[in-house]
């Protein structure tokens, strides 16, 4: 039996075949699928903000922001056997959902999520092979790691892979 | 959040009444427009995590009609007006009586979507006034945006500000609905949704005590 393994907001987890992962509903969030080719032992991150230093609180959830989301979900990967230099990349998200004339660094948030998560996995020399960013739109994605394809769904826009 | 800790029920208890007075305005407020009786569920406040939010309104990836404000002014945070796709077609529809109005593929009726806006703002702004006569706090709605699309992507956005002390929200979640629910009915799901630094505005403003 296949599962589908569920990554909520601000959330990780990691993934072997022949099970997929998914999150749903990704607005300005990022989703971050890192998988090492090899063993094809994969993880995915719903990243919500760009950096921790913006965090007010006493213990920070690591999954929620892009700077350590990223080496958070590498060292749970690498607990399952993954290598760090066999690893790729592969993003998806970064909407803006609303648009407002009052330009508000809050509204921006989609693309700066994408920003940061290209600066880490840039800093960490892990290759992105494929992306799906910006836009006006939610999705929902779904990884495999058999076939290393990205599934994407956009209200309106249908379905397709990367 | 540590005024999450400090949280006791009576705190809870404000925040419900105060989704009372600003329901039950933004109530009337669409039964003149529509000319229709509205009906209100009592607010529900609850503190919920990110993850359990949009399961609480259908599901992360349903898709639904949203209009989404900014509250600014002395106690900021996020306003969400969330329905059925279908709820917000007939409601339109019966304002602009342009039976063809839809709102499941793009393009949309431009002039439709003015009226989805002016909804929002009807809504919002007789939700926030009455909010401000009780608080004497000021505060304005700022000019609506509206989506459809999923929920999860919809609600993410207004859980920004929250989501850098804590995650948890403070939901007031009150629903509304058309009483005649024979035929055509609306109905849908009001979120307020204050910043952090505005529980303690707000509590101040209306005498409750925080610190203790």
């Amino acid at each position: 039996m296949n599962e589908v393994i569920k990554v909520g907001m601000a959330d990780l987890n990691v993934v072997t075949p022949p099970d997929t992962i998914r999150t749903s509903g990704l607005g300005s969030c990022v989703g971050v699928i890192l998988y090492d080719e090899v063993t094809l032992i994969s993880g995915m991150a719903h990243v919500m903000l760009p950096s921790s230093a913006l965090c007010k609180q006493a213990t920070p959830n690591p999954a929620k922001y892009a700077d350590t989301a990223i080496p958070a979900l590498i060292k749970k990967l690498e607990s399952k056997g993954a290598k760090i230099f066999s690893l790729k990349a592969k993003l998806a998200g970064g909407a803006q959902m609303f648009s407002f004339s009052t330009g508000n660094d809050m509204m921006r948030i989609g693309p700066r999520n994408v920003e940061a998560v290209k600066e880490k996995l840039n800093e960490l020399r892990i290759p992105i092979l494929a992306e799906d960013v910006g836009g006006k739109s939610g999705r929902t994605i779904e990884f495999n790691p058999l076939s290393k394809k990205l599934q994407i769904r956009t209200v309106n826009q249908g379905t397709k892979e990367i | 959040m540590d005024f999450l800790h400090k949280l006791r029920p009576y705190h809870l208890d404000v925040l419900k009444e105060i989704g009372n007075i600003g329901a039950a305005h933004a109530a009337t407020a669409l039964s003149e427009l529509l000319n229709k009786q509205i009906d209100m569920s009592v607010p529900d406040v609850r503190l919920v995590s990110f993850q359990d939010l949009p399961e609480q309104v259908g599901g992360a990836d349903t898709e639904v009609a949203a209009i989404f404000l900014r509250v600014e002014g002395e106690a900021p945070g996020s306003m969400f007006f969330i329905s059925k796709i279908e709820d917000m077609e007939q409601l339109v529809r019966h304002l602009t009586k342009n039976k063809s109005f839809q709102l499941k593929q793009p393009p949309y009726d431009e002039l439709g979507l003015s009226a989805f806006q002016e909804v929002g703002n009807i809504l919002a702004g007789s939700y926030l006034s009455s909010f401000s006569d009780f608080t004497k706090l000021m505060l304005q709605p700022s000019v609506p945006g509206f989506s459809v699309d999923m929920t999860g992507a919809i609600l993410s956005y207004g859980l920004i500000p929250l989501s850098e002390v804590g995650d948890y929200a403070i939901v007031i979640d009150t629903e509304i609905r058309e009483l005649n629910r024979e035929k055509a009915h609306v109905s849908g799901h009001f979120f307020y949704l204050p910043d952090p630094d505005s529980f303690e505005v707000i509590f101040a403003a209306l005498g409750v005590e925080t610190n203790e």
